[in-house]
């Protein structure tokens, strides 16, 4: 079902759907050996975290490598395997939208509790 | 612009030129973030409160939840290979990485429910104290949802199998599969937060 671009008048009436994930366009995704690398780096992290727990490290240090870890896991997920990174950036701004909003008001919450100084 | 064609996924048009189902999947997904982060914040306030045992040092098997979480993530890999098996118009394979992953999705829940028993045999119930409380709650959420994404993952393999899908079914096929890597991410930072960061002493 293509659509050709030029039939549509600049401005007037609804937009075409854009090219990339949204529409059934694949160009410019990763291929399955890149799926699977990207899978085995994020297997690699996950041992790396249960190591960490296991390494005898202890206080801030375990803390930052564990939360890091984590946070590196979750955006190779989201830029790759969710393709936030190759799709309209309009995607991300509505999901950074939440998840910042998310993290901001919990925490100011934590603080306000002073969970951070126990 | 000469040649350049735009393939629709679902018959529509839209004043932002981006399909409204997968606006609303991403808006969606912006507000599970809201939920699960108030459940993770839930979690973290009562973290070390709790006046009577057990405790986590005293249930957490950390190996065990390792293997359920490299399951988790496997079952990602699958589905983005389902995906590209899509995409390529190979639709037995798309069929079998679905299957697949719903199978990994499955030994997870099993994981998590085998988990609760050992638990709750311990003597850890949701009512026994604030960590069982908050824990229960927290990952009990997230095990539903990974259920109700093995029922979306099995739909789309028997619509599939009943031509019920479109012909290039790569859009259905991402929908169900943002579903599933949200519910990935939120594990990850549970997993992490919950299970690896270890608890001060009780109160």
């Amino acid at each position: 079902m293509a659509q050709d671009v030029d039939e549509q008048a600049p401005g007037i009436g609804p937009a075409p759907l854009a090219s990339g994930h949204g529409g059934a366009s694949h160009d410019g995704h990763p291929s399955a050996k890149q799926y699977i690398r990207i899978g085995i780096v994020l297997a690699v992290l996950t041992g790396l975290e249960v190591w960490l727990s296991y390494s005898g490290i202890t206080g801030a240090l375990l803390i930052t490598a564990l939360l890091g870890a984590a946070m590196l896991k979750f955006v190779l997920v989201v830029l790759w395997f969710m393709h936030l990174r190759f799709d309209d950036r309009r995607y991300a701004r509505f999901f950074l939208m939440g998840l910042a909003g998310a993290v901001t008001l919990y925490l100011v919450v934590l603080m306000v509790f002073g969970v951070f100084k126990r | 612009m000469a040649d350049t064609t735009v393939t629709t996924a679902p018959d529509e048009h839209t004043t932002t030129g981006l399909p409204n189902t997968k606006l609303a999947m991403w808006l969606f997904l912006a507000s599970e973030c809201l939920l699960f982060g108030a459940l993770i914040t839930t979690y973290l306030l009562y973290r070390g409160q709790s006046l009577v045992g057990p405790y986590p040092a005293d249930v957490f098997d950390i190996a065990y939840t390792s293997v359920s979480s490299f399951v988790l993530l496997a079952s990602s890999l699958t589905m983005v290979l389902a995906l590209s098996s899509a995409q390529r118009g190979d639709a037995i394979r798309m069929r079998l990485w679905l299957l697949t992953t719903a199978f990994l999705g499955m030994s997870f829940v099993g994981g998590q429910v085998y988990e609760f028993t050992v638990f709750y045999e311990e003597g850890l119930s949701i009512t026994t104290n604030l960590f069982g409380t908050t824990f229960y709650v927290l990952t009990g959420f997230h095990g539903v949802h990974v259920t109700v994404g093995i029922l979306m993952l099995l739909s789309l393999v028997g619509m599939s199998g009943a031509n019920r899908l479109p012909d290039d079914p790569s859009f259905p096929v991402e929908m169900v599969g943002l579903y599933w890597h949200f519910v990935d991410i939120v594990w990850i930072v549970i997993f992490a937060v919950v299970y690896l960061v270890p608890t001060p002493n009780p109160a």
